[in-house]
């Protein structure tokens, strides 16, 4: 069976009327990538994400030239919410290195800790929001200020929809004896590798807000 | 060389071996609401989205209807300037995004791509039919706004601020464009939900033998389409937030000092050209979005029914992805007139005109397909020569546009609305049409009726040539679009109002035989000619179903296997004018493929 090991350049070269061709492509799978449905599924997703936020970072740029511009303080709660995904990030590691070895009594229990990282990072989120409100840094005072909303609502629900594929997650390992293995260690991969995404996005944005 | 030829394939390559990956898990509906309404099947799904965006689109052709009554009849339909832009408005943005987008992604995607590359069902059937719903309720958003006091945005379709969101624009202060703009916004949401399974579906659920250069051109120019959307709509998505967040909770992303009826605002330092580049870098994409499909299936349908296989199949499919590359990098011919440092119009003129390269490679290899065809005249071929030539005429009137010396005078005329209405309103509208005929034998298992279908196809295509061509010659005239009278007078002649009164009653009969062309549907759905299997004798996968229409899973017991790219047309030495994709090489031995 052709693995299918072509370049996608060579792919699109191929001249499917000739018959040798014909005999190349009649043993072809199917497929275009040697990768699961559901590991493309979320680099589309981040995809999509990373294309948002990147337009969100060039108008910033533009918006931050005017002479309105009013840089926001940097909470030092900020820097303990960016800890929180850090540690959560380290922890689906483990949770990924314990599911290798089949160890899902660990990957479950630290699995329930990414969930309580998560929730705590958002509550944080919050009371950041509430100590600039009280400070009197309104959404609308500066446009520094409406991105930094802007920014942390749209991680925020970036965040809440990985909680919802969390939750499937932990369903998958905790009923683990009927499912297959394989299934759960692939969730849990799909899973780790969407956090650690949203900890790359939240550092870009934190960086950018901080260096600007 | 005989190791080459197809006989040497059959001796050989029949026997496929056992596929190593598991087939799909399919669920099965058992319920009316799990069949029907909340359905994971993707051809129900299709039919849904084209339901709906049938449905939503009917009141973007009543509202043309409005308009043309108001600009060649003032004062026969009670309409204040405030009603009319809201006309403009909505009739623009349910055409483009409601209508037109979710037909052919939506409606065509969800109904074509598992058929054609060989699947069961797309790759995430539960994330698909969440897709439809989101977009339903997208429109049910949108929908709403004609309910809302002040009644829906005016703002046109482009909703430029700050004059969208201020109070002088209908809708503008009130919850009509809050509406408009959450209600794209749960659009872009509900087709990133489709977008995925049709990227994914094509990229790694086709049957074996499928490889990408054996698929239809349809799939191609879906699946182009989809990556454009996929890059484009975060720009809408963005733009739409940040002038929601300025209009509802007073931040200045877009909105400049502004002074509203001598009252100083507190809006400060914004920047509108900012929301112009945002929705063009969409805006643009968008045409070709919604005409890649279209170029993808009007190749297929020339291709059945001129019983030759397309020319040139590569260049094809490298002009598809060539051309949504290219229309990244054009947005910008959109905003001559916004007052952009001159380079910049050079760069954009420059690539906007290298895009007519591999538009043109399209145009011709459908000429030269046709060529020497045995073309058969069928009511799906009518629309499909019917597009070809309405899109060279839009075409060539977008080289005027794409110049900067001759857009500035030419911009904000009747010009450039027949521009864009004839090469991404009229011309993706024609391949529609045509697909439907085509397909509807698929989707019912019966033929529309020939007699209606050719009254409609006629009345349609000079309907749409006396709309359009006239408004050609009333922008050289400088009538200006968007104007809610135009008066006769020192600058006006009589012979404007005349043209325009010829244009609204070409519209009216124009619009109306499209009720004919719904009639034809709902009575040929259940009486017309019953179809059989494959009536069109196509080679392409969607035709060779066990079943017709094809049921839950589209392929029996057994995938097909494909041995062949889906043009297998009027093969030397074959017993048919057409073998199928599945057709093994041991059943058409003497077949010489190479040949044509």
């Amino acid at each position: 069976m052709s693995k299918n090991k072509e370049s996608l350049i060579k792919q699109l070269t191929q001249k499917p009327w000739e018959p040798a061709q014909a005999k190349v492509d009649n043993l072809h799978e199917g497929k275009t990538f040697n990768l699961h449905v559901g590991k493309i599924g979320l680099r589309y997703i981040m995809v999509v994400s990373t294309i948002m936020f990147c337009l969100f970072i060039v108008t910033y740029g533009d918006r931050m030239v005017y002479d309105d511009w009013v840089r926001m303080p940097e909470p030092f709660l900020l820097w303990i919410n960016t800890l929180l995904l850090v540690i959560s990030s380290f922890v689906f590691i483990r949770i990924q290195l314990a599911s290798k070895k089949n160890n899902f009594e660990k990957a479950r229990r630290e699995l329930f800790f990414i969930g309580f990282l998560a929730v705590l990072f958002l509550i944080g989120q919050l009371l950041v929001w509430q100590d600039l409100v009280q400070a009197g840094y309104y959404v609308s005072g500066s446009p520094a200020n409406g991105y930094f909303y802007v920014f942390t609502t749209l991680h925020g629900f970036h965040l809440l929809g990985g909680l919802v594929y969390w939750m499937m997650t932990i369903n998958k390992v905790w009923k683990l004896e009927n499912i297959i293995i394989r299934k759960a260690k692939h969730t849990i991969e799909l899973c780790a590798i969407y956090w650690h995404f949203l900890l790359a996005v939240w550092i870009v944005l934190f960086g950018l807000m901080l260096f600007s | 060389m005989a190791a080459d030829s197809y006989d040497d394939v059959a001796k050989n390559k029949d026997s496929i071996p056992e596929l190593e990956v598991a087939p799909q898990d399919l669920y099965h509906a058992k319920s009316f609401w799990t069949k029907y309404i909340f359905c994971q099947d993707a051809k129900v799904i299709g039919i849904q989205y084209a339901l709906v965006a049938a449905s939503i689109g009917m009141v973007g052709l009543v509202s043309s209807w409005l308009m043309r009554m108001q600009i060649a009849f003032p004062g026969v339909i009670p309409m204040d300037p405030a009603a009319y832009y809201q006309l403009v408005t909505m009739h623009g943005m349910i055409m483009v995004v409601y209508l037109l987008t979710a037909l052919f992604l939506g409606g065509f995607g969800n109904y074509l791509i598992p058929l054609m590359v060989g699947a069961r069902d797309m790759v995430f059937p539960y994330v698909n039919m969440i897709s439809f719903w989101v977009f339903f309720l997208a429109v049910v958003i949108l929908a709403a706004s004609y309910f809302v006091p002040g009644g829906p945005t005016g703002a046109g379709w482009t909703l430029y601020p700050p004059q969208a969101i201020t109070s002088g624009t209908p809708g503008g202060d009130g919850l009509g464009i809050v509406l408009m703009l959450v209600s794209l916004a749960v659009f872009v949401i509900g087709f990133t939900m489709g977008g995925l399974n049709y990227v994914i579906t094509i990229l790694q659920a086709r049957t074996r033998g499928m490889t990408l250069m054996r698929l239809p051109l349809t799939v191609w120019g879906i699946f182009t389409a989809t990556v454009l959307a996929l890059f484009a709509f975060p720009a809408l998505f963005v733009a739409g937030i940040m002038m929601t967040l300025d209009n509802m909770l007073g931040t200045s992303f877009f909105m400049p000092a502004i002074v509203e009826f001598g009252e100083r605002l507190s809006y400060d330092g914004g920047s509108p050209i900012l929301f112009q580049h945002l929705f063009w870098f969409f805006g643009h994409p968008e045409v070709y979005i919604v005409a890649l499909p279209a170029f993808g299936i009007v190749s297929d349908l020339i291709s059945v029914h001129a019983r030759k296989n397309i020319f040139g199949y590569r260049m094809m499919v490298w002009a598809i992805v060539i051309i949504g590359g290219l229309s990244f990098v054009v947005w910008a011919h959109h905003m001559y007139v916004a007052g952009m440092n001159p380079w910049f119009g050079f760069f954009f003129a420059t690539t906007t005109l290298i895009i007519a390269i591999p538009t043109a490679i399209k145009v011709y290899n459908w000429v030269l397909t046709l060529w020497r065809g045995n073309i058969k005249l069928t009511i799906p071929m009518l629309f499909s020569i019917a597009f070809i030539i309405t899109f060279v005429n839009g075409g060539l009137t977008g080289l005027f546009l794409g110049n900067v010396a001759v857009d500035v005078p030419l911009s904000d005329t009747y010009f450039v609305v027949a521009h864009f209405h004839m090469v991404m309103g009229i011309a993706p509208v024609l391949v529609i049409l045509g697909s439907i005929y085509h397909w509807f034998p698929l989707i019912t298992g019966r033929f529309l009726n020939e007699k209606l279908g050719r009254i409609h196809f006629w009345v349609t295509f000079i309907g749409s040539y006396s709309i359009y061509f006239p408004m050609h010659y009333l922008g050289f005239m400088g009538v200006t679009r968007r104007y809610f009278e135009v008066f006769e007078g020192d600058n006006f002649t009589y012979s404007i109002t005349g043209i325009n009164q010829f244009i609204t009653v070409a519209a009216l009969i124009t619009g109306a035989v499209q009720f004919v062309f719904f009639y034809n549907i709902i009575v040929s759905s259940k009486f017309g000619k019953k179809a059989g299997k494959n009536p069109w004798k196509a080679c392409s996968l969607e035709w060779q179903t066990a079943d017709v229409p094809p049921t839950h899973g589209n392929f029996g017991k057994e995938l097909p296997v494909v041995y062949r790219w889906a043009y297998d047309y009027s093969v030397p030495g074959a017993d048919q004018d057409y073998i199928t994709q599945d057709t093994p090489p041991s059943a058409v031995a003497n077949a010489r493929a190479e040949q044509t």
